[in-house]
């Protein structure tokens, strides 16, 4: 699986609080979530967020709350990759239990400017940045999340091998 | 081969005679959990796993802490969601606000759900609470908790460790928060991130349950997938105080091997401030400078026992909030609450000018009950203090400990309690509050 877009850059630590912020935890409704994703650290982004776009950050993003509606946020406002330095390991599991395509690798997230254009192949890792020419190969899943991933998610998983 | 008391845990609860860093594993689970936030998400997740009954229906706990007592419509139908279902799947351990309710880290080891030696998950990243136990207990989302009620198994990658060695007495006002803090600024936010942090050394036994409750609690805001503390005389007679279930007692193997050691003498650290907007951004008190404030909230899972209470209501003593500063103490559960009636330490807080909450995570999460608006500054005992956490974009939150946050409220500043020295408790504090 390929995706392509432009992406948009945040810095590290980016916590879940300000990926959804607890005040819209009142409704687990992913597109009623979507509207508020980023909202306290990018006001602007939900608006300006296109289908197909990639997200970049430093490290530890998504760390503090276990709240599966930051991934479910970012998921249903169209992002087809969250590429990061590392990521806090509860949003690295929500992530690939409901199918939010993410990936680790340092070098990216530091040389990846934001609106740059970004092509990540999954099968190899590698993370192509179109705009630089630049290419980075980033941390591959072990078998059981690849197995897990192509399932489509946890749920799907666990059911073909019920 | 070697392994640390995490390890040991886990492989148990896999069947398997060792485990070790880095390897994926299927672990029984001894009690699944979740709240109203994150129980509705995992209750539309669980029929796509082909059950329609829950694994067992005595292991899974659901706790409306969060907007609960309901804060909107929404959240009422959050939480009527969650009861319809413990209904239907006739869940023993579900607790209804007013009917022994509480804040479910405060609450399940109140309960004696949790022992030593279990294996937990929580769609509530605190859950790692229980590691003062002895437990192996880790936060997940909601998708892992529906697969949890679902099969009573989950999957885990072992985890490596840091080795966190205490030695010393800790000093009068320093509590398991300052420690928890200041290791947090030692290592940073993910300083532990995918490992356990396994605490160790004689420093422990000077450490009150309460005290490792809030340490384990806070956990996670080093990255930590766990942390844990051996089991000893204290933490079983809490559990025998308690109704747990009989412990089963696990110790880190002597040559286990740690990614690295951090050693702490309690008897240096003074009463620790985490400044926004992140936890790791600690100071020792006598180096916060002026920082005037508008609140200040004593409670949540991290510090809203009976012990963080007496403590606060100590300082409080014969003083009063300072004008403009609004307190707002919010016990963790019923019985805490019950307890603190039954100490006076309720009316204490009334006359020194707080407000006295039900049992609610409220506030904590900028749910309600204490929402900041723009430029306001809080001292609180929570375990966050990133943008917006509490509020307005635009308002900071400061991470204390009970005895920071009770001398704060008085002074209207951050503030330690040796700074009330120089402001004598009024005997005649009753009067003045009825002008």
């Amino acid at each position: 699986m390929k995706v392509s877009g432009k992406t948009h850059k945040y810095g590290d630590n980016v916590d879940t609080d300000v990926i959804i912020p607890a005040r819209y935890l009142n409704t687990p409704d992913a597109q009623e979530l979507a509207k508020h994703c980023m909202e306290d650290i990018d006001a602007g982004f939900a608006a300006r967020v296109r289908p197909g776009e990639i997200m970049v950050a430093g490290r530890n993003f998504g760390c503090g709350s276990s709240r599966e509606h930051a991934p479910l946020a970012i998921k249903a406002c169209g992002v087809a990759c969250v590429i990061a330095a590392t990521f806090a390991r509860i949003f690295y599991r929500n992530a690939l239990n409901i199918g939010l395509p993410i990936l680790e690798c340092p070098e990216a997230a530091a040389a990846i400017k934001a609106g740059d254009t970004v092509s990540v192949d999954f099968d190899t890792g590698v993370i192509t940045d179109e705009t630089t020419g630049q290419t980075f190969r980033g941390e591959p899943f072990p078998p059981f999340m690849q197995e897990l991933i192509a399932a489509g998610g946890l749920a799907a998983y666990r059911r073909a091998r019920a | 081969m070697a392994m640390t008391m995490t390890q040991k845990i886990l492989a148990a609860h896999a069947g398997l005679p060792e485990v070790h860093a880095g390897e994926l594993i299927m672990a029984k689970l001894d009690l699944v959990l979740g709240n109203d936030i994150t129980t509705p998400v995992a209750i539309g997740e669980f029929p796509k796993f082909g059950r329609t009954k829950v694994f067992d229906k005595s292991k899974i706990a659901l706790v409306p802490d969060h907007f609960a007592p309901n804060k909107d419509i929404k959240a009422a139908q959050q939480c009527a969601c969650m009861r319809s279902f413990a209904r239907a799947q006739r869940i023993e351990n579900y607790f209804e606000v007013g009917h022994d309710c509480g804040i479910e880290h405060a609450l399940l080891p109140e309960k004696g759900l949790v022992t030593a030696g279990d294996c937990i998950i929580g769609a509530d990243s605190h859950t790692c609470t229980y590691g003062a136990l002895g437990a192996f207990s880790t936060g997940v989302g909601s998708t892992d908790m529906a697969a949890g009620m679902a099969a009573g198994e989950t999957w885990f990658k072992v985890p490596s460790a840091i080795r966190v060695e205490l030695t010393g007495k800790p000093g009068k006002w320093v509590s398991g928060k300052d420690i928890i803090l200041h290791l947090i600024g030692l290592i940073g936010v993910d300083g532990a991130r995918y490992q356990s942090l396994e605490f160790a050394g004689p420093g422990i036994r000077r450490l009150t349950m309460a005290d490792r409750f809030t340490i384990a609690n806070m956990a996670i805001e080093a990255g930590a997938k766990n942390g844990i503390f051996p089991v000893d005389q204290p933490c079983l007679d809490y559990l025998k105080a308690h109704g747990a279930k009989e412990p089963r007692i696990y110790a880190a193997d002597r040559d286990a091997v740690y990614e690295r050691t951090v050693r702490i003498d309690l008897s240096t650290l003074k009463p620790t401030v985490a400044f926004p907007h992140l936890p790791e951004n600690t100071r020792p008190i006598d180096r916060v400078g002026r920082v005037a404030i508008d609140q200040v909230v004593i409670g949540s899972c991290t510090n809203g026992r009976i012990e963080d209470l007496r403590i606060a209501a100590k300082v409080m003593k014969g003083r009063k909030a300072a004008p403009g500063v609004r307190c707002i103490v919010i016990p963790a559960t019923q019985r805490i609450y019950l307890q603190a009636m039954e100490e006076g330490l309720l009316r204490q807080f009334v006359e020194a000018g707080c407000v006295v909450s039900t049992p609610t995570c409220g506030p904590c999460l900028g749910g309600y009950m204490g929402i900041l608006a723009k430029g306001e500054r809080c001292v609180a005992t929570t375990n966050r203090n990133f943008v917006g956490r509490m509020g307005h974009v635009e308002s900071e939150i400061y991470l204390a400990s009970p005895a920071v946050a009770a001398a704060s409220a008085v002074v209207g500043r951050l503030a330690g309690p040796d700074a009330l020295a120089r402001r004598p408790a009024r005997r005649a504090a009753r009067k003045s509050s009825h002008k």
